[in-house]
């Protein structure tokens, strides 16, 4: 596949919205093994196709490579496996959602797979609930608050946390092969 | 033009100039033309003291100038820059950079302490004038000439008859009577000088000439007419009323008489003041706006020859400077940096160009994209040139270092160095001038022993210390060497023994021992000086030179010496790669690295296989990554050198060599050693670097863990890379 025909398939989001509104309300649904997340549209830069990427030998699974993203490498991380469950399968619908965390001294581009985008939804502040104590499915200290979306409890990820180079470093440096992220399932509560 | 900016580049320069004027002075020793050291010590000084008047900044001025005269005077032949000097005149470029880093922090007005620091220099500097008769002035407000006015409200005719106005029935006489008609002659002089000697003497010529000052309200114009008869005749030159001296000065430049005599003539009828034309003469030689006025108050003596020649000298300094300045230019180093990015891009962007080009097989695409390519890898190659810069300057910074340890010791060192001319990039060299200091300060403290203890072993009493550069595969090796004792093997065993580094009893090599002082906390002097012996010295050394992606290694033989290498890549932006195929995955190998390709062949179930008689170790990739994809039917070898040791690596698929623009991996593959870095292909696709050293470095570790600690200290011997 050739460069132009990539550039075409990526759906840039808003990039200016980030200047408009300074407080956040609205928010990129996707799904990660049939359960509903929700990031700040802040925080993303674009959403492009799954193609090919490049592996990195000898990282943990969760961090599945690079792909050149406009000139510059990104590495690409499986969200599903950062947070301690099983690789997530490639199909039709999975995308890389490209997001952009650090603080702004050290900003960096970092993907993200998931299973499908869903949509980009306002929700008021009043609809967002802080994260339980215990009860979600994944740690708490990556949750920014569950949303409520038709009915349903949404986590909205704080994907700063989540994603955040001295975390990922430290998954790095661990043992090439060792399961993934181990404190995660430690720390998952039952 | 921004005051600030123009500090800022003050600041600058001044350093520069310290630079040079350090490494002048250290050399002066040795040096062939005493007299050109001599002369580009003082030129610093003389800069510096020039910048720092225009920016109003007296503390700096006043010291510099009691330096620049010493200097001067030394420039004279008067006093001898040697011996107690030396170091006296480090001190002061010491205290005028200090000055300088106080300006740079904002500070543009003297402090007390800092004048208290320059004051005892001063003294001492004082000390070696008055050995001379040179007048130490201080420095006057600079008035340049021009602004200089005669206070005489006369106007000043010079006159000199032609030589037949007599045949041509004029009366001289008649002009001045004329002359005086129009107004008052306040003084005149009768110049007589042209009369030749009576025999040859024609009483029908006229060789009069006048210097008059004549007092009037009339206009130029008016005088010359009075002149109108004759004007064919005289040479006449007439200046108004309260004409700047530098006119008077030219006025006597061009007449033919004397000039001294001239000058009192113009004092004696009263046009100046004896202290105006001294005054005058004396800023002339100054400025010297013209060898000839020069040569010619030489002459009259009317200059003392130290204040003129210091002038000319200036005339060649500001010639020199404004030739240099054409050769070179500043460039902010963000601009630099943003060009080989985009020269990456350029080159990122042809190769994809190439790719499609190859792929519609049209044959004049395919021609004009070659064209097209030379000129990128041209463009790239100049582009990184921009950043290279030769690792002299780093090796000069070291000869004051050497300097001052060898004095503080009281060892006497010399310092050799080689290969000054080496370039490696710009990033790398201001990252490596601390490790390097460390080693020489080393190699001063604890290689070279003391005078009597050389002398016991029948070395001469002066020690060398030396640095050596040079390329060797992609890599830039720095080695600092000395003729010292070398490393004592059975010192170190015992200290590593009871830090307990090492289990008493066991056998370890020359190289292993060596090893051990890059530990943590390692020292074996015996008494801590304050330059090193803390034990804090190596091992930050290997730490800082690891995090180049270097490595150092160190040799010693006892009683010959030391030498520490250090091995850096020269870490370019762009880099030449051969692209190798492992599974499904391209890698990309630094072209600088690979000695050759061969097809895979194997000693029966061996992991090393025979180039021309000699055993190639392989790494596997495939196996060592565990990459998806089969392994290829047609493997390969690509032979790489590093550190004097090949390694074959063996790949699926040798896919051939491409220009490639190193892209920095995310810091989460900090924590990958093998991959050095990241690049996109044509295709738009990511490969990764490999870093050959660091997978033969892991290869050997895995085999060490392996065979068990017997065989361990043979293979690190190996991974040491061994002084030549």
């Amino acid at each position: 596949m050739n460069a132009g025909a990539q550039a075409q398939q990526r759906m840039v989001v808003a990039p200016k919205a980030r200047w408009v509104e300074p407080r956040q309300s609205q928010y990129l649904t996707f799904m990660l093994s049939a359960e509903m997340f929700a990031i700040g549209i802040l925080r993303i830069k674009e959403i492009i196709e799954y193609d090919t990427l490049t592996v990195v030998p000898m990282m943990p699974e969760c961090i599945r490579g690079v792909i050149n993203v406009r000139g510059s490498v990104v590495p690409v991380i499986d969200l599903s496996a950062r947070f301690g469950r099983s690789l997530a399968p490639v199909s039709k619908r999975t995308c890389i959602v490209i997001v952009e965390v650090g603080a702004a001294s050290e900003r960096q581009d970092v993907g993200i797979i998931v299973d499908a985008v869903n949509q980009v939804l306002d929700i008021p502040a009043t609809d967002i609930e802080p994260a339980p104590p215990f009860g979600a499915k994944i740690r708490t200290d990556f949750i920014e608050g569950m949303a409520k979306i038709g009915g349903r409890f949404v986590v909205i990820l704080d994907i700063n946390h989540v994603l955040s180079i001295e975390q990922t470093e430290a998954i790095a440096a661990v043992e090439p092969g060792a399961p993934a992220a181990p404190a995660s399932s430690a720390d998952r509560m039952a | 033009m921004d005051i600030e900016r123009a500090l800022q580049t003050f600041i600058v320069e001044s350093r520069e100039l310290l630079a040079a004027m350090d490494d002048a002075l250290l050399g002066i020793e040795h040096t062939q033309d005493l007299a050109e050291s001599v002369n580009a010590i003082f030129r610093a000084a003389h800069t510096i003291k020039g910048s720092a008047s225009l920016f109003s900044l007296d503390y700096i001025v006043a010291f510099t100038h009691v330096l620049e005269s010493v200097l001067d005077a030394a420039r004279e032949g008067s006093v001898k820059i040697s011996g107690e000097l030396v170091p006296l005149l480090l001190s002061c470029g010491d205290h005028i950079g200090a000055l300088i880093d106080a300006v740079e922090a904002g500070q543009l007005e003297a402090d007390e302490a800092m004048l208290q620091l320059g004051a005892p220099l001063l003294e001492r500097l004082r000390a070696y004038l008055h050995a001379t008769p040179l007048p130490v002035t201080l420095p006057a407000t600079v008035r340049s000439v021009d602004s200089l006015a005669v206070d005489n409200d006369c106007w000043h005719i010079s006159l000199r008859f032609g030589r037949d106005v007599l045949k041509n029935r004029m009366d001289p006489l008649s002009f001045i009577r004329h002359l005086g008609k129009l107004g008052t002659i306040t003084g005149i002089v009768t110049l007589p000088d042209a009369i030749p000697p009576a025999e040859e003497m024609d009483p029908e010529s006229c060789y009069l000439g006048f210097e008059i000052a004549f007092n009037s309200e009339i206009d130029k114009a008016a005088i010359e007419n009075a002149f109108e008869f004759v004007r064919d005749d005289c040479a006449l030159q007439i200046l108004p009323p309260k004409s700047r001296i530098s006119e008077y000065i030219r006025l006597i430049e061009e007449l033919p008489e004397e000039p001294a005599q001239l000058g009192e003539i113009l004092v004696k009828c009263g046009t100046l003041t004896a202290q105006e034309l001294d005054a005058g003469l004396e800023q002339q030689s100054r400025v010297a706006s013209g060898n000839l006025i020069g040569a010619i108050l030489l002459e009259q003596g009317a200059v003392p020859p130290a204040v003129l020649e210091a002038a000319l000298a200036k005339q060649h300094q500001v010639r020199a400077l404004s030739v240099q300045d054409a050769r070179s230019l500043r460039v902010d180093a963000d601009k630099l940096d943003r060009l080989i990015n985009l020269v990456g891009e350029l080159i990122i962007a042809a190769a994809s160009v190439d790719l499609i080009a190859r792929r519609t097989r049209n044959v004049e695409l395919q021609e004009r994209n070659s064209t097209l390519s030379d000129l990128v890898e041209q463009v790239r190659d100049n582009a990184l040139q921009l950043r290279m810069v030769k690792i002299g300057a780093t090796f000069s910074r070291l000869k004051r270092v050497v300097y001052d340890v060898a004095r503080e010791l009281g060892k006497d060192i010399e310092l050799q160095i080689s290969g000054e001319d080496t370039e490696l990039d710009k990033t790398v060299v201001e990252k490596i001038g601390d490790p390097l200091m460390h080693l020489v300060r080393n190699a001063i403290d604890h290689g070279i022993g003391a005078h009597d203890v050389r002398a016991g072993r029948g070395k001469p009493a002066r020690g060398t210390v030396a640095l050596n550069a040079y390329h060797d595969s992609g890599s830039i090796v720095i080695q600092v060497s000395d003729d010292g004792a070398g490393l004592n093997r059975d010192k170190i065993l015992a200290k590593a023994v009871e830090r307990g580094l090492v289990e008493p009893g066991r056998n370890l090599s020359d190289a292993e021992i060596c090893d051990l002082v890059f530990e943590p906390g390692f020292s074996t002097a015996e008494q801590v000086t304050n330059l090193s012996g803390r034990g804090v010295g190596m091992d930050v050394v290997k730490r800082n030179i690891t995090a180049l992606r270097g490595s150092v290694g160190i040799a010693s033989q006892a009683g010959q010496g030391t030498t520490v290498t250090v091995r850096l890549p020269l870490t370019l932006a762009i880099i030449n790669g051969f692209q190798v195929g492992v599974g499904n995955t391209v890698f990309v190998v630094p072209m600088d690295m690979i000695e050759e390709c061969i097809a895979l062949s194997l000693e029966d179930g061996q992991e090393f296989t025979n180039l021309r008689g000699q055993v190639l170790p392989l790494i596997r990739l495939h196996a060592l990554f565990d990459v998806e994809g089969g392994v290829g039917s047609r493997q390969g070898i690509v032979v790489i050198k590093h550190a004097g040791r090949r390694t074959g690596l063996v790949v699926d698929a040798l896919l051939g060599e491409f220009q490639t623009v190193i892209k920095p991996l995310s810091k989460i593959f900090s924590s990958v050693k093998c991959i050095s870095g990241s690049t996109i292909l044509g295709s738009g696709e990511v490969a990764l670097i490999l870093d050959a050293p660091a997978l033969v470095r892991q290869a050997v570790m895995r085999d060490t863990e392996r065979s068990g600690p017997a065989a361990r200290g043979s293979d690190l011997a190996g991974l040491v890379p061994v002084a030549a």
